[in-house]
C-alpha cells in the first residue's frame, strides 16, 4: 500500500491504541506503555543501522541519553513544550551521529561495534563532568500534573507523544525500505565491496543510516526526563538500552520494519509484565535468555519462522499448488513480505 | 586566569611518580583482563564480549571460597582453572555449532555473546545481590615504600602474577605444538587442517584457555577492588581497547598496550579527576582505530 495510506492505518492503529489503555482504567497501563512504545522507537532506529545496513551500534544508549539531557539542558535554561524538545533531541542526536559515521565508518564489523561503545563512554564522560545538567549527582525534572490544553493528564500526553513518535518511525523505516535508499542499504548490508564496485555510494548512504538512527534514539531520549522525574548518566547511559535495541530487532527479524516493531512490542510487553510481577533483574535474564535462544534457532527472527512456516500454514489452505515466485516461495504474499536482494532464495 | 590554573594541574614529582607507578600496576591488571580476549578475538576472530562476565564469575567464586573456607583468592584462582577450561570448552562447542558451522555472519555471534554476559550477570545478581563484596587476605592492606613510591601489595601481587601468567601464556604459544597450532589457526585454517591437526579442536583449546585466564583474573579483580555484577561493563571496552590497541593476535603487545592504558587512566585520574579517566582510554581507542587500526605490533 501506498506511504500515504500506510501512516493512515498507523494512525488509526495507534487511535485504538490509545482508546484501549484508556479503558484500562488505569494510569500505569500508560506508564508500562510508553516503555514499550519508546522500544518501538529504539529498536526501529536501531534497525535502520543494524538490520538494513548490517553496522552493529553498541552505542543506542548514547543517543538516547543525549536526546534525554538536551531535554534536561533546556528544562534548565528555557523550558521547552515535549514535541520541540523530541525535535532538538533528535537534532542532537541526528548530529552526533553524523559525527559518530565520519570517525568510524571506516572500520568494519566488530572493530566499528567496539567504536560506538567507545564512543558512548566518552559521551557518557562528558556529561558526569557537565555540572550544568547535574553531572553525576542527576538532574532532577518536576513535570506538571497535566496539559494546559483538554487538562489530559501528563502521563497519557507523554504517552500520545510517544505513539506519534513510534508512528512515525515505523512509517520512516518502511518507507526507507521501499526506496532506493533501502535498496542502497542492502546493498552494503549483502557486500560492501560489491556494492561499491557497483557504484552505490557507500559513504553517503552510511553516513545518512547513522544519522537518521542516531535521530530517531534522540527523539525517543527526549521526553524521557518528563517520564522518569531523575535523570542520571549512569541509568541514562545504560547498556541495558543496548541490549534492548539489539535483541528487539533480532528477535523480531531485522529484514523489514515489523521485525523490531514485532520484537518491542513483545519483548517490551514481556519485560513490563515480569517487572511488576518478580524482579527487574530477572527480566534482563529474559532479554538475554531469549536473544540467545532466538539468535540459535530463528537467526531471522519471527520473521524468518513467519517465513518458513507461512507457506506450510497456508498450503493447507490452498487448492492449487502455485509455481514458485522470484523469492522461492510458494505463496504470494504474507505479513513482512519485502523485496530485498538479500532475501531472494531463501 | 582561573581557566588557566585549571588547565595545568597541580605538579609535584612524588605524585608523578607515584601515579606512573600505580599506572604500571594497573597497567599489569588490564593485561590479564585482556589475555583472554587476545586469544579469542585476536586470533581466533570470535568477539567474545561476554570475557568481563566471565571475570567477575571467576571473582565471585573467589569470594565465595574466601568467605566460607578463608582460603587465598589467587590460589582458587588457580584450583579453578579446570573448571573454566572446561566452561570455555563448551561455550566454544555451542558457538561453533550454531554459528560457525552455518556461516553465519558475525552480527549473529556478537549477539549471542552479548545475550551471554546478561545471562551471567544476571545469574550473578540473583545468587549473590548486588552487594559489593571484597576479599580478606593477608596482603590486601598492606603496602611496600621504595624510596618515595608506594607500592600497595593489593596491586602488587595481582600485577606480578599477572605477568607470570602472561608469560607462561606466551611460552606455550610460542614453544609448544598445540600452541603453535593456535597461532596457525589463527593465519590459516586450511593449512593447520593440511599439516593434520584438527583446527575445530585447536580452536576449541584456545577458546577454552581464554575462559580460564578469566578465572585467573576474576581472583586478581577482587583484590584489587570490590566487586559487584555489572562492573564487567566497565570493562568490556576497556579490554577491546587493549586488544585493539596492541595490535591483534600479539600477546607482547597487549601487554605493552595494557601498561600504556593504566598509565594514562592513572595519570588522568591522579591529576585531572577519576571522573575523566574512562575518556582517555576510550579516547585513545578511538584515536588507534582512527590512525593505526592494526594497533602497536599488529600484523
Amino acid at each position: 500500500m501506498p506511504g500515504w495510506a500506510f501512516v493512515a492505518v498507523s494512525c488509526a492503529v495507534a487511535a485504538m491504541v490509545f482508546a484501549a489503555v484508556h479503558l484500562a482504567g488505569n494510569d500505569y497501563v500508560f506508564v508500562a506503555g510508553y516503555t514499550v512504545l519508546q522500544f518501538v522507537v529504539l529498536a526501529t532506529a536501531w534497525n535502520i543501522l543494524g538490520g538494513y545496513t548490517g553496522y552493529v551500534n553498541f552505542g543506542t544508549a548514547a543517543f538516547f541519553a543525549l536526546g534525554a539531557y538536551a531535554s534536561v539542558f533546556f528544562h534548565k535554561f528555557y523550558p521547552l513544550p515535549v514535541p520541540v524538545l523530541c525535535a532538538i533531541g533528535a537534532a542532537v542526536s541526528g548530529v552526533v551521529g553524523l559525527g559518530m559515521g565520519y570517525l568510524t565508518l571506516r572500520l568494519r564489523g566488530a572493530f566499528f561495534s567496539i567504536a560506538t561503545l567507545a564512543l558512548a563512554v566518552v559521551l557518557q564522560t562528558l556529561v558526569v563532568n557537565w555540572n550544568y545538567v547535574g553531572g553525576a549527582r542527576g538532574a532532577y525534572v518536576i513535570r506538571p500534573a497535566d496539559t494546559a490544553l483538554f487538562h489530559v493528564p501528563y502521563i497519557q500526553y507523554l504517552f500520545l507523544i510517544m505513539l506519534a513518535l513510534a508512528v512515525g518511525a515505523v512509517a520512516t523505516a518502511r518507507m526507507i525500505e521501499r526506496s532506493k535508499l533501502g535498496y542502497g542499504f542492502a546493498a552494503i548490508r549483502d557486500d560492501e565491496l560489491a556494492a561499491e564496485a557497483s557504484g552505490v555510494p557507500t559513504l553517503q548512504l552510511k553516513l545518512v543510516a547513522t544519522t537518521l538512527s542516531g535521530a530517531m534514539m534522540g527523539m525517543a531520549g527526549a521526553p524521557f526526563p518528563y517520564y522518569n522525574g531523575y535523570l542520571q548518566p549512569s541509568s541514562a547511559f545504560a547498556l541495558e538500552y543496548a541490549v534492548n535495541a539489539i535483541a528487539m530487532p533480532m528477535i523480531g527479524g531485522t529484514t523489514s520494519w515489523v521485525g523490531p516493531l514485532a520484537g518491542a512490542v513483545l519483548l517490551g510487553t514481556l519485560q513490563q509484565v515480569v517487572t511488576v510481577t518478580f524482579s527487574a533483574a530477572l527480566n534482563l535474564l529474559i532479554v538475554g535468555a531469549l536473544l540467545v535462544g532466538f539468535v540459535i534457532v530463528a537467526p531471522n527472527g519471527l520473521i524468518g519462522l513467519w517465513q518458513r512456516l507461512g507457506p506450510v500454514l497456508v498450503g493447507f489452505t490452498q487448492t492449487k499448488p502455485s509455481s514458485p515466485g522470484l523469492t522461492g516461495r510458494s505463496s504470494n504474499h504474507e505479513p513482512g513480505d519485502t523485496v530485498l536482494p538479500g532475501q531472494a532464495g531463501q | 586566569m582561573s581557566v588557566l590554573r585549571r588547565l595545568t594541574p597541580m605538579f609535584s614529582y612524588d605524585l608523578l611518580l607515584n601515579a606512573v607507578m600505580a599506572g604500571l600496576l594497573l597497567g599489569g591488571f588490564y593485561a590479564a583482563v585482556t589475555a583472554g580476549v587476545a586469544i579469542s578475538f585476536g586470533i581466533l576472530d570470535i568477539v567474545n564480549i561476554a570475557h568481563p562476565a566471565f571475570i567477575i564469575l571467576g571473582s565471585y567464586i573467589a569470594y565465595a571460597t574466601n568467605a566460607w573456607l578463608g582460603l587465598d583468592p589467587i590460589a582458587t584462582g588457580i584450583v579453578a582453572l579446570p573448571a573454566f577450561y572446561g566452561l570455555g570448552a563448551v561455550l566454544y562447542q555451542a558457538y561453533h555449532l550454531a554459528f560457525e558451522r552455518r556461516g553465519q555472519d558475525a552480527l549473529r555471534g556478537l549477539a549471542f555473546f552479548f545475550g551471554i554476559l546478561f545471562i551471567t550477570e544476571v545469574a550473578l545478581i540473583l545468587a549473590f545481590g548486588v552487594d559489593y563484596r571484597y576479599v580478606e587476605a593477608g596482603y590486601v592492606a598492606s603496602s611496600w615504600h621504595v624510596g618515595v613510591i608506594g607500592l600497595p601489595l593489593r596491586m602488587l601481587v595481582p600485577c606480578a602474577m599477572s605477568l607470570a601468567m602472561l608469560a607462561a601464556l606466551w611460552l606455550f604459544l610460542s614453544r609448544t605444538f598445540i600452541g603453535r597450532a593456535i597461532m596457525a589457526v589463527g593465519q590459516d585454517q586450511l593449512a593447520l587442517a593440511l599439516v593434520a591437526a584438527d583446527p575445530i579442536r585447536i580452536r576449541r583449546i584456545a577458546f577454552a584457555i581464554s575462559i580460564a585466564t578469566a578465572s585467573l583474573a576474576g581472583a586478581f579483580l577482587i583484590i584489587i577492588q570490590p566487586v559487584e555484577p555489572s562492573i564487567g561493563r566497565d570493562y568490556i571496552g576497556r579490554v577491546f581497547a587493549i586488544c585493539v590497541l596492541g595490535g591483534l593476535g600479539s600477546l607482547p603487545g597487549t601487554v605493552i598496550a595494557a601498561m600504556l592504558l593504566g598509565i594514562a587512566e592513572s595519570l588522568t585520574a591522579t591529576f585531572y579527576g577519576p571522573s575523566w579517566a574512562p575518556a582517555v582510554s576510550f579516547g585513545l581507542l578511538l584515536l588507534t582505530l582512527a590512525l593505526r587500526p592494526a594497533g602497536l605490533l599488529g600484523r
